[in-house]
């Protein structure tokens, strides 16, 4: 897309035609009953990604992560790893390994017991075994924890012993459902960083399931939003934030503004959006809106500038009243409500100290934003 | 300012200590009295008659009413009662290791008793396991089936299998008519209709348990198990089993101990072979109207049963431990 800078990226299979996908979903469609959990889903992941399906829950993301795991079937469709269809190979046959969002740790074994559960199933010679789960624990810190049952460990300290064990086997694929659900917010944090140390070292597969689309964004390097069991887009977080391609995205990432109007010309690149109280927009980026189109026009409230007076040049500018505001410190956050009701958010980087053009409530203010700031939605 | 705040506090406990005194004895009172309530229970209902139960034992027969002496009363008086404490012994116990028949008894009832405890298992267990894996609306219904059989007196249920398992039973009748035996099966009157009798009997006390471990369960253990390699028949020794055993040692000893000491299943289906210590204490009870051997008898009973009940309070507390 056009408007999007170039982010700087090392890893981008995704990119290069030539790399075949590690995890295929091939038009999937499950079924529980009369529910439909997932839609005729087609999605590819490759070697070493990093990669986050992010949805409301019942949208299907565990679902997909528990077939991929062998725990269900598809009702159609076909689920290929590394080329080789999964379709009735049990889930102890499979080369990947689950984080469960309960963590599911064996309550009547020790630490070092849950760790090595899995290498014991593979008929690994004990000093091997050992020498293993030695390793995993100085990978999570939990060393002197060896000998504990999972009941006296903290919460913590449970979610990092899950995911030893499912490292501990060295799966190709590692899925993570909800990884961080149930760590309080500053460990979840810290976690994630862990998290994205770990996949590097170890250089794994990860699919992780989240409803949090911060931690998607941290820790992917490609995110899948999906909706009632279907795709609403994969792409990097950047993309996903700056260039959504429906209202839905749009709205479930981050805060949004929307315009609603109809495009009434289109001139290159550029078109011209008029809204229903007739205000009109201008944006550089128009994507595939064509004139008498219904469209969405949506901005971050980051990329909007708010001012007393009119700005000069401005491409777009409109103008309200301040209705809300909050200062936050670091940054400031407006609600505008327009002469047409419509109500804007707008935040602003408190960059320096001095407290220029302060805006208070019922103040008359501007908004404005360049013709690039926002994207334009077709659906 | 700390001199202060120590004065303050030093207020607050003061007041805090002395006026609510009164109240406070009461409510202690009232929290001591609830705990001495099922105290009190054991020990007019467990301990009186267990202490009655042990002095007969130590007494000898007589041709009297009551049928042994010394028969304490309350004219004999304080000295009364010291000299007849000289004529108790423990001749009774003495006697029981004398005779083969009540170590036979005991060894006896004990095997029958572990038999019928492992059978009822092996039953209970896919039972209580089906139960606990059933769509959680059809479990109410599936528990109350299990208890359904409560409702018609255990006397009656176990006179109902004589009609089955007589030659001319039920059982036999149909298994005659498909063909599957010519003769009939000689089950009436042998261990086996013991077997038959108390798994029948016990197997609700078996299963309940068993499904309360099973069910409260987490079923992604058996995934996890599974997703690490582990095939189900595995995941069931490795991880079911082994988290179910407060539910097994709990099941076994609510079938085992009553099974030990049980009088009416080898009483009316094993017939007169069938050596048992309840029967026993029942015929010295009643047909040779000795009862103090037949309270020696009780006593060894009980402290016999007194070991398995203790491996089941220490398993109770270890589930206890582990639930937390």
């Amino acid at each position: 897309m056009k408007s999007l800078g170039s982010i700087r990226r090392e890893f981008a299979p995704w990119n290069d035609p030539s790399a075949t996908p590690y995890i295929v979903f091939e038009n999937v469609t499950k079924r529980f009953g009369d529910f439909t959990a997932v839609n005729n889903l087609s999605l590819s992941i490759y070697e070493k990604e990093f990669f986050a399906l992010l949805g409301a829950s019942g949208c299907g993301k565990s679902t997909l992560l528990r077939m991929l795991a062998g725990f269900d079937e598809p009702t159609s469709g076909r689920i290929l790893l590394d080329g080789q269809d999964m379709r009735g190979i049990p889930p102890y046959r499979r080369p990947v390994n689950m984080m469960f969002q309960s963590y599911a740790l064996f309550p009547h074994m020790t630490v070092e017991a849950n760790i090595g559960f899995g290498l014991k199933q593979e008929g690994m010679p004990r000093a091997q075994i050992e020498q293993r789960v030695a390793e995993m624990l100085k990978l999570v810190k939990l060393e002197q924890f060896s000998k504990r049952k999972p009941h006296q460990l903290s919460g913590g300290q449970r979610q990092r012993v899950a995911l030893a064990r499912s490292v501990a086997k060295r799966p190709k694929v590692l899925l993570l459902d909800e990884p961080l659900g149930a760590l309080d917010k500053k460990l979840r944090e810290e976690t994630q960083f862990e998290l994205m140390d770990l996949q590097q070292s170890l250089g794994l597969t990860f699919v992780v399931v989240t409803h949090d689309q911060e931690e998607a964004m941290t820790m992917a390097d490609r995110i899948a939003i999906l909706d009632k069991g279907e795709v609403m887009q994969v792409a990097t977080p950047a993309e996903v934030y700056e260039a959504p391609i429906s209202r839905f995205v749009a709205g479930f990432v981050g805060n949004v503004n929307m315009f609603e109007g109809t495009v009434a010309a289109r001139d290159d690149d550029s078109v011209r959006i008029t809204g229903a109280s007739g205000a009109e927009i201008v944006v550089g980026n128009a994507g595939e809106a064509a004139a008498g189109n219904a469209v969405a026009f949506a901005i971050r409230p980051e990329k909007i500038r708010v001012s007393s007076r009119r700005p000069e040049g401005a491409a777009n500018a409109m103008e309200g009243e301040v209705y809300d505001l909050a200062y936050l410190g670091d940054m400031t956050i407006y609600h505008v409500r327009l002469d047409d009701g419509q109500v804007v958010k707008a935040s602003a980087l408190n960059s320096s100290r001095a407290v220029e053009e302060a805006l208070s409530w019922n103040d008359r203010a501007w908004i404005s934003f360049p013709p690039d700031a926002g994207v334009v939605l077709t659906r | 300012m700390s001199n202060l705040a120590a004065s303050a506090d030093t207020m607050n406990i003061d007041a805090a200590a002395a006026r609510p005194l009164a109240s406070r004895f009461l409510s202690g009172l009232v929290s001591r009295l609830v705990i001495i309530v099922p105290y009190l229970w054991l020990l007019v209902f467990f301990l009186v008659p267990f202490i009655i139960v042990f002095k007969i034992s130590l007494s000898q027969t007589a041709i009297a009413m009551p049928p042994y002496v010394p028969a304490f009363s309350l004219e004999d008086g304080i000295s009364g009662f010291f000299s007849q404490l000289g004529q108790m012994s423990i001749d009774n116990y003495l006697w029981l290791t004398e005779d083969a028949l009540y170590f036979n008894a005991y060894v006896s009832s004990i095997v029958i008793a572990g038999i019928s405890t492992l059978l009822t298992l092996l039953v209970g267990y896919p039972i209580a396991y089906g139960m606990a894996r059933a769509p959680a609306n059809l479990r109410p219904t599936l528990l109350m089936l299990v208890i359904l059989p409560f409702w018609t007196s255990f006397l009656i249920r176990v006179y109902a299998w004589i009609g089955i398992l007589k030659p001319e039973g039920l059982l036999n009748q149909f298994l005659q008519a498909i063909g599957i035996i010519d003769d009939p099966l000689l089950i009436m009157n042998t261990n086996t209709a013991i077997y038959i009798g108390i798994v029948y009997s016990y197997l609700p006390f078996m299963i309940l348990p068993l499904y309360a471990a099973l069910e409260k369960m987490d079923y992604s253990l058996i995934e996890a198990a599974q997703d690490l390699g582990c095939p189900p028949i595995s995941a069931f020794w490795k991880i079911t089993f082994p988290l179910s055993l407060p539910g097994v040692i709990a099941g076994c000893m609510l079938v085992f101990i009553p099974a030990v000491g049980e009088f009416v299943i080898p009483d009316l289906l094993g017939g007169s072979q069938t050596l048992m210590i309840g029967k026993t204490l029942w015929n010295e009870f009643f047909n040779n109207r000795d009862w103090p051997v037949s309270s020696a008898v009780a006593v060894i009973l009980l402290l016999l049963l007194i070991v398995p009940i203790m491996i089941f309070q220490a398993a109770q507390a270890r589930a206890q431990e582990q639930s937390r």
